[in-house]
This record gives structure tokens, sequence and C-alpha cells, in this order.
């Protein structure tokens, strides 16, 4: 049969993992760097041969689900180890696969002194496993377990340099931070189990389209699955642990914590955007949590003077407007956004890992500058990534960018789009800040230690490879034009349409085109004018508003409050446990048991009087009762 | 001449009180393993009793058991009272009390 062996997408990986993991430490570098890029080359391969079959199938089948084994068999409930083929799935797959083969192949270079370079692959080999069964899965709870996996790589490669204090404070805040998320996913999967006794998902949104729109429990489901979203894909209020999560290895960052694992949440709520359509009040909740947490987190990208936390606002920003996209109905929009996003902002990692690969490890963008012509070919895929990223025709990000704003402003609010814009417009400004403080400038670097060198080729090629992607990727979706939009023609049969396709004059798209167009290109001039030309601006600007720029700076200290708020009730209260509870009631109950015992056997040992003579006494007493019972009785 | 029962049984209680006495009062090791053999002969007595009553040899054959079983005792006793007086010039009880708590 076709498309049996799609189980070997995430077994390679898998035995990847068990072979770095396992005996990783024996073997060289090399094989340890050819083993882990070659099972994701393999997996990539098999997921490009079903595209291709999946493409040559009869028309009118939509899906193709292939059952592995049954995990779970316990009275009505049944979970199956089975894959789930549909456009969605294989749009993931894809990207998931691709991107990380070229990252796995960048980080042969990158992570070539590390001693920990075996320990490195076999994480990074099993998050690829983890994160492939999460796109694959066709019920939740198997999704689920690839859910808690791609968390649990994440928490291993953030603290990756475990030696150091900032890295595993950050790995465990992001796992903790993901834990209430995850706990929110669980009790969806819960309600979902117990209104439709089924967690298939083809299954379950056959039966939910039976319920009426709005109803209470579709909403209540739909928005407990978000809170799994909100945790996993760094939404307000659970953004905080992405920016921390900057402390793992660059490549990490790219893979995990911009192109793969924080897209989960687009994808499981595109994955259910059968029953988002359903609950309309969810959806509004989607779109404003999204909105929202675009423009605040491109606001405190715009102070941040480390590349990667930029990179990580920036992260977040742009996963704000994949849920705005997905809140307004335009699920296809949000995917479409989510594959373009993989490629530029891996690239910008990437790139942003050889920059500091070039300085020695340097991160601080104010001891950068003038690194273009040292290192060009990192300048020029950073460059096409940070267009990209920006929203500039032809490039990927434009026509994901443009379709969001465009649906959020037909299919939503007047208020998501001047949102969305002014973000758009602040992506542009703090994107170019990065370049011009980074490439253009005075060189700011130490010129006596530090010599910038261009990375080694296994670094570079993977940059012009997601280069090329974030060039040209978008085209697939290319509006206007009846029929060119082959990626949402690809993708449709996955997502539920909120309502009926509406045509809108090719006049007003285009008009919107050129509007947001206009704004990137007004941030990057003002990028410009404010980093290259005139430098003491931005000096002014903070000296005229302290205050504000203070508060940007602190990233609204939104840290300190959920410390003072959330984290240090917590300890509080454990504080009490312990020294309370746990130490005066439950050991008081422990010891004050132990010394009744104790003391009643002081009472009790005062009978062995050591004279032979008592003992006599009391066996005779002893014989006369009972002689005396026996007799009597 | 038929000695009646109960003259037994008369003599033999009141050799075992007097033992039983002896051991709970004496305070000399060697007293206390002489009343031990007066208890056990105040037993022996009880059985010629019964056996000269139920005209059954039963009970004379028990006596020379029990006479074993006695000699065997303060063989064992007394070899125990000289290592105790070796150990510590003492036989009396009151000071052998290493048992206590």
């Amino acid at each position: 049969m076709m498309m049996d062996y799609v189980w070997l997408i995430p077994v390679f990986p898998l035995i990847g993992f068990l072979i770095n993991g396992l005996v990783g430490k024996k073997l060289s570098k090399n094989t340890v760097g050819i083993i882990g890029s070659a099972v994701i080359g393999l997996s990539f391969l098999v997921t490009v041969k079903i595209f291709f079959e999946f493409l040559n199938l009869p028309p009118g089948v939509k899906a193709v689900e292939k059952t592995v084994f049954t995990w779970i068999s316990s009275g009505a409930f049944t979970a199956q180890a089975a894959f789930l083929i549909d456009p969605l799935s294989l749009v993931m797959l894809g990207v998931v696969t691709g991107v990380s083969f070229l990252i796995h192949i960048y980080s042969v270079g990158y992570m070539h002194d590390d001693p920990g370079f075996y320990r490195y692959f076999s994480y990074l080999n099993l998050f690829v496993f983890s994160m492939l069964l999460l796109v694959s899965a066709n019920n939740f709870l198997l999704m689920f377990v690839g859910w808690e996996g791609v968390g649990l790589c994440s928490y291993l490669l953030i603290g990756f340099w475990y030696e150091k204090q900032s890295a595993s404070d950050a790995g465990k805040k992001a796992f903790v931070v993901n834990r209430i998320g995850d706990f929110g996913f669980l009790l969806g999967i819960f309600l979902i189990f117990w209104t439709f006794n089924t967690i298939n998902f083809r299954e379950v949104f056959d039966l939910a389209a039976k319920y009426p729109v709005g109803s209470g429990v579709i909403t209540a489901i739909t928005l407990l699955l978000f809170v799994g979203a909100i945790g996993k894909s760094a939404q307000i209020p659970l953004y905080v642990w992405l920016p921390d999560a900057m402390e793992g290895p660059t490549p990490v960052s790219a893979l995990i914590h911009a192109a793969t694992m924080v897209t989960a949440g687009v994808y499981m709520v595109a994955r259910c955007s059968a029953l988002y359509v359903l609950a309309p009040f969810s959806l509004t909740v989607v779109a404003v949590i999204g909105a929202l947490t675009a423009i605040f987190a491109a606001t405190m990208g715009m102070a941040q003077n480390d590349i990667k936390r930029v990179l990580a606002y920036s992260t977040v920003s742009q996963l704000g407007y994949m849920f705005l996209a997905c809140g307004v109905g335009a699920f296809v929009s949000g995917i479409f956004h989510l594959m373009t996003h993989a490629f530029f902002k891996a690239l910008l990692f990437l790139g942003a890992g050889s920059v500091s690969h070039a300085l020695d490890g340097e991160l601080d963008m104010r001891k950068m500058g003038a690194m273009k012509k040292h290192i060009p070919i990192t300048y020029w895929t950073f460059i096409i990534a940070t267009l990209a990223i920006a929203g500039i025709f032809p490039f990927a990000g434009f026509f994901s960018k443009d379709e969001i704003l465009f649906y959020s402003l037909v299919d939503g609010h007047l208020l998501y789009w001047g949102i969305a814009t002014t973000a758009a417009f602040i992506t542009a400004f703090y994107m170019f800040r990065a370049v011009f403080m980074t490439f253009y400038g005075e060189a700011r670097w130490d010129h006596h230690h530090v010599h910038p060198h261009e990375s080694p080729p296994v670094m570079t090629v993977p940059l012009m490879i997601l280069a090329a992607l974030s060039a040209v990727g978008g085209l697939i979706g290319f509006p206007i034009i009846e029929g060119a939009h082959k990626f949402k023609e690809f993708l449709a049969p996955s997502i539920a349409p909120l309502h009926a396709e509406v045509h809108h004059a090719m006049s007003f798209e285009i008009i919107m085109m050129i509007f947001s167009m206009a704004v990137a290109a007004v941030g990057i001039y003002t990028a410009y004018k404010c980093y290259v030309k005139t430098p003491e601006l931005p000096e002014k600007i903070t000296e005229k508003f302290p205050a504000t720029y203070d508060y940007v700076y602190n990233k609204y200290y939104v840290d300190e409050l959920y410390d003072a708020t959330i984290v240090e009730p917590i300890k509080q209260g454990s504080d009490f446990l312990w020294k309370g509870v746990d130490d005066k009631v439950v050991d008081g109950a422990v010891n004050g048991s132990a010394g009744t015992v104790a003391w009643l056997s002081g009472v009790l040992r005062k009978l062995e009087t050591g004279f032979v003579q008592n003992y006599a006494l009391a066996i005779l007493i002893g014989v006369v009762l009972v002689t005396g019972y026996l007799i009597g009785r | 001449m038929v000695v009646p029962l109960e003259h037994y049984l008369g003599v033999s209680v009141a050799l075992f009180a007097l033992g039983v006495i002896g051991v709970l009062v004496r305070r000399n090791v060697l007293v206390i393993l002489m009343c031990v053999e007066m208890m056990l002969n105040a037993v022996n007595l009880a059985f010629i009793g019964f056996a000269d009553y139920f005209k059954a040899v039963d009970g004379q054959m028990f006596v020379f058991f029990v006479m074993t079983v006695a000699a065997a005792e303060v063989a064992v006793g007394l070899a125990l009272v000289v290592a105790i007086f070796r150990n510590r010039a003492t036989v009396y009880v009151d000071d052998l009390n290493l048992l206590k708590w």
C-alpha cells in the first residue's frame, strides 16, 4: 500500500537519538554529526516521497490515516499509534524535517568545539522525533505525547550549558511556564473525550459538526486547548519563558524557539479549526490575544541590545500575528505565515549565530558594528531574512504578512488591522535597527583581540538555502490572481472555513499591499535615520522620555510583576508548607509517636528488675491463674 | 499396711509448697537449687502415690525419668554456680542482677 511507511518519518530521528545518546560518547564528532543530520535528511526524503504520493491520490481523497498499532484500549477508550496524512500535516512535516535538516548541518559547524557535542545531537534528534509525532498524530493523546516531548527537549536544550546558572534557570522557567499551558491542554483533551467519547481528530470534528455554533461545551474545549497553545507558543500572558530561552545554543533557538516548537500552538489551533469555527467567542479570544501579543512583544523588541533577544521578542510578536490570523478565521494565512516565518526566522537566528561565531560569542549589539565587509555571506542572507520579516515585496514574509493584515481588516475589525499594522511598522524598525547596529556604523568590538572571520561552508550553505527559501517561499501563496494561491488550494481540505470565500476587488487588495509596504518602508527609514544617519538621535529621544524608555527597556517589568504576584506568594506558601506543615505537623506527628513509645517503654522496663526470684514469682502467679481458670471453668 | 492416697498427696503438697517458698524467698543459689530438687521430689512422691492407688507401674517409671532429669539439672546448675562464684565471688541472687534494666 502507498504511504504505509509513513512511520519511518519519526522513527529515523528516534534511531539517531538512540545511537547518539547511547554510544555517541565513543564516536568521533564527525560520525555523530553525520548520523544526527543524516537521519533527519532521510525523514525529509520520506516526507517528500509521501508528498508526491499524496498529490497522486484520486481526487476526493482528502486525508489518509495509517494505523501502526493500537496503543491503548480500555473500555470505550482507544488510542492508536496512528498517523494522519493530510495537507496540513504534510506542510508541517515538510517544514519541520526541511528546516531541521538545515539546522542540524549548521550545528555541525557551530557546535564543533563543544564537549557536549554528542549530547547536543541526541537531544536535537529526540526533539525532531517528538515534533514529528506532534504534527502527524491522528488523535489528541498522541499529539500530547509529542507536545510534552518537545517541551522536554526544549528544557534540555535551553539548559544545555547547565553549568551556567542563568541557563539552567531559563530551562526551569520554560518548563514550569509550559506546564501551565499543558495543564489547560490536558483538561481540553479530557473534556473532548467526555463530550465525544473519542479522541480521534476526524471523528471529533465530524461529531462536533452536529453542535450549534456557539455551544458552551465547544467554547470550553477550544478555550482550554488555546491555553495550551498560549503556553507553547509564548503568547500573553505566558510569553515570559521565550526570551529567557535564548540561553540555549543559537541553532536551538533557531530550530525550537523560532521555526518549529513554538509554532505547535498555531498548528494545533489550525488543526482544530473545525472546533474553533463553532466557537466565535474563542476565536475572538484568540484574535485579541494574538493582536495584543504582536504589538506588545514588538515594542519590547525595540529596546533590547542582545541580538538574540531582539529576535526572541520578534518571534513572540510574529506568533501573535499567526494567532491573529487564526482568530479572524484565516487559518490558512496563519499556517502560511508559520511556514515563511520558519524560513526567515530560522535564517535570522542562524545569521545571529554566525555573527557571534565571528566575534567569539559576542551577542551584545552595542559591541558589534561594521561587520558587513568581514562576513559578507552572513550579511547578505541576514538582509534577505530581514526584508522578508519586514514584509518587503517579493520576499516570503510580504505575502504571508500582507494576507494576515488583509484578513484582519475584512474578516476582523479595524482595530485588529490598526494594531497589526502598527506592529508591522515596529517590526521593520527594530529588525533594521538590529541590522544597522550589527553590520553598519563603527566597529565597536575589540580590534586587538577579536578578528572577525566568515563561518565555514557547513554553516554558510544552510544560510544560503534558507535565504533562497525566504526570498521565494512566499510565491506559492501569490495573491490577487485567481488560482495562483497554490498554498491555500492545497491546504483547503484540512481547514474548516469560517464562511464562504468572499471575493474582494482587485484594486482594494493592491491598495492594501502598497499601504503595508509603505508602512514597512517608513519603519526601515526610521531605523536608518536613527542608527546610521544620526546615531545620536536615539539617545536624545531616550533622554527626553526617560520613564518610557526605562519601562520598555525593562520589558514593562512583567517578569518582576509575575515574581511579585505569582512566584513569591507560591514560594512563601511553599515555605510555610515546609517549615510550618512539614517540619511541625508531619515531623511532629512522627517524632511524637516515637517519643510516646519511648516513654511507655521507660515505664514498662521497670518490670525487668534483674532478680531471678521476681521472675519465678511471676511464673508461679501465671501458673496459678491458668490452673485456677482451667479448674474453675 | 496400706497408706491411703490422701497421705501421699498431703506430704507431696507440703513438700512442693516448701520448695516454692524456698525458691521465692531464699537468697542463696545453692539453697534455691536444693528447693528446686525438693519440688521435683514432691512430684515424685505424687507419682508414687498414684501408681500405688491405680496399681499401675507407669507412675514409677516416670519417677526414674524425673530423677534422671534432676540429676542432670543439678550437675548443670552446680557447674553454673561454681562459674558464677569464680566470676563474682558471690552466690547470693541479690548481687546477680545483670539483667536489670
